[in-house]
């Protein structure tokens, strides 16, 4: 069996919800460690139990709490003399990704960015990457050991397998020429009540909207469907609403059962974060706009109308 | 207060992108300086006006991405170097983040300003990379930066906020599109540009050899395409079929 090793990201003490989505891949490709780095790592070694890990290799000092990547790779590289994994799985968001790329420039390794699958093949690792605004897959054939491989956030479903996992204490104590970008403060400026990630329904805004005046129509219509609001990069590049809601290539990747694309064209940047919904519905004044040609559901319209009659509709037909 | 600022060459993002025949993209269209690292030149103009110093864009790439330093000296940059080889055709993420590292380490800058990803290659690894080769810290996502003295501090852009974080120069920072609107080159400025420095070197002149690549493409196939639905006017129906949807989905 490879040794697989899941780099399990936390974020203020919980564990990201991609770390599980990589658990779901890696328990299929062979017997999996995972890393958990900072304070709540014992407890989410409990949770990465349940998800298929074998070994939680912890560490609570709050050094990986505090300070940017370094710590965290520091930790990578003792326990990979160690361990010679043959994989390594990141999630390919912000945090993760610093961690993975200063590991792999110390190991002069190189890596595999932004994938959407992996698969054994022949002794060693192919990863699946999307390019092109998602309109070509490649395969690409890992040639180091480890290899590397960084996956987008929703690539895979997370689900429990069963199992516990054995806690191993990682022995690194984190140098001081590595507590060097310090995290002095932290600002929520979100405070979603259904995080959009986890949302079963997200209606996203756009550029359609005309201003930030029209967003509460969406948040109404939000509320009544028990979903999240999102938007495209346009509006929140305009500072209509903040970037925590944006969705897309730089933003979140979502695949909510029912996405609702109000006012937003649907380029390539943006489709790539939301084509995985299960169903799509666009509302746009354009029947050309490329959004049509990807909806299951098109409406040909204005938005300003539609919206608020939708959600009276839902409200009365919550209510009958 | 020097800064290096690293600045890519990309295809048009205003134009669509095409692919070549062997499935790569094509660069052979419109180019330009990718709008991310237009950004970090903006930042890094704006650093030096308010603490003085130089501003040096590198760049690794054929050599026409001395178009893309020209765009940035022309904005006010003090100076480029480009670092082009028939041999770094294709490089991956880390054979050019060796290659840049090298480069950047001759000039010994207090600040190195990278684009959080590149417009094509969208990896966003160059800039961790970049950081580990050159022995220095990574304030990353920044959509804020304020230096004072010896210390630098950013705030980095998280998913529900920010965070604000501090380290002592030399740092190298990515910034995001928010960070500053980049300003127009002034016909002075572009004219200045055609006589400012960009010094052209090889693989050869860094001492870094090419060593092997990450990984090798296999194949590329179409990506699985949504099939486009039922497309409606407006005509008033509109809201009972998008709430027949939303039932049969179950989330009604
Ligand atoms: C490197 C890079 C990364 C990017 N990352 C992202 C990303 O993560 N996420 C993202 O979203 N974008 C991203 N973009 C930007 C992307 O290319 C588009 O510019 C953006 O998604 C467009 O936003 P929009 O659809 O809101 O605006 P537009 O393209 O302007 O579309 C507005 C739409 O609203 C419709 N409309 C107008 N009025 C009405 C009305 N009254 N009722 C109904 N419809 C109406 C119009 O017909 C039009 O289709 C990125 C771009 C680059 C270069
Ligand atoms: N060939 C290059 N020359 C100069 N800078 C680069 C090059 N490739 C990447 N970079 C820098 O690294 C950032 C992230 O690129 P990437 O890792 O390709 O997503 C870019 O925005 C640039 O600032």
């Amino acid at each position: 069996m490879a040794n697989v090793w899941v780099y399990a990201e936390l974020s203020q003490g919980q564990l990201t919800s991609t770390s599980l989505e990589l658990m779901t891949k890696a328990r299929e490709l062979g017997d999996v460690a995972a890393i958990a780095l900072g304070s709540g790592a014992k407890n989410a070694a409990a949770t990465l139990g349940k998800h298929g890990a074998k070994v939680v290799h912890v560490n609570e000092d709050a050094a990986f709490d505090e300070y940017i990547a370094e710590p965290a790779t520091d930790a990578l590289m003792s326990l990979h003399e160690k361990e010679k994994p043959d994989l390594i799985l990141f999630s390919f968001t912000p945090d993760s990704r610093e961690v993975a790329g200063r590991l792999a420039a110390r190991l002069g390794a190189g890596l595999i960015s932004n994938a959407s699958d992996v698969v054994a093949q022949g002794g060693g690792f192919v990863a699946k990457v999307p390019y092109f605004g998602g309109s070509k897959l490649a395969s690409m054939k890992a040639n180091n050991k480890p290899a590397i491989v960084l996956v987008r956030p929703k690539s895979f479903e997370a689900s429990e397998s069963g199992g516990t996992a054995e806690v191993k204490q990682l022995d690194v104590s984190v140098a001081d020429q590595s507590k060097r970008a310090r995290i002095t403060e932290r600002v929520a400026e979100a405070s979603e009540k259904v995080k959009l990630e986890e949302a079963k329904v997200v209606i996203s805004g756009g550029r359609g909207l005309g201003g930030p005046q029209n967003f509460p129509m969406l948040e109404d219509l939000a509320n009544a469907l028990g979903g999240a609001v999102g938007a495209s990069r346009a509006v929140v590049d305009a500072g209509w609403v903040p970037y925590s809601m944006q969705v897309g290539q730089t933003g979140k990747s979502v695949r909510p059962g029912v996405y609702i694309a109000v006012g937003i064209s649907g380029a390539m940047q943006h489709t790539v974060g939301m084509k995985a919904s299960k169903i799509i519905i666009a509302i746009n004044k354009d029947a050309e706009a490329p959004i049509m040609k990807m909806a299951d559901l098109g409406v040909v319209g204005d938005a300003m109308k539609i919206v608020p009659a939708l959600t009276a509709a839902v409200k009365a037909k919550k209510k009958g | 207060m020097k800064i290096v600022v690293t600045v890519k060459q990309v295809p048009d993002p205003n134009l669509n992108l095409t692919l070549e025949a062997d499935n790569s993209i094509s660069r052979e269209k419109e180019v330009v300086l990718d709008p991310g690292d237009e950004c970090g030149v903006e930042e890094a103009l704006q650093l030096k006006e308010a603490h003085g110093g130089e501003v040096v864009l590198v760049s690794m790439g054929p050599e026409r991405s001395k178009d893309a330093i020209r765009k940035g000296l022309s904005m006010g940059a003090d100076r480029g170097v480009l670092i082009s080889d028939p041999q770094l055709a294709g490089a991956d993420a880390l054979l050019t983040a060796r290659v840049l590292a090298a480069a950047i380490k001759a000039e010994e800058p207090d600040l190195v300003i990278c684009s959080t990803e590149s417009y094509d290659g969208s990896t966003g690894m160059v800039p961790p990379m970049l950081a580990e080769l050159l022995g220095l810290p990574q304030l990353t996502f920044a959509k804020k930066v304020e230096v004072n003295g010896s210390s630098v501090k950013v705030n980095r852009q998280t998913s529900d906020g920010y965070q604000v974080v501090e380290a002592s120069t030399p740092a190298l920072i990515t910034v995001t599109a928010g960070i500053a609107e980049p300003r127009y080159a002034s016909l002075k400025g572009i004219m200045a540009a055609r006589s400012k420095e960009i010094k052209q070197i090889g693989l050869g002149d860094l001492g870094v050899d090419k060593g092997q690549a990450a990984e090798t493409i296999e194949g590329v196939v179409d990506a699985e395409a949504r099939k486009a639905g039922a497309v409606i006017e407006d005509d008033g129906t509109a809201v009972d079929r998008i709430v027949q949807v939303l039932a049969e989905a179950k989330v009604l």
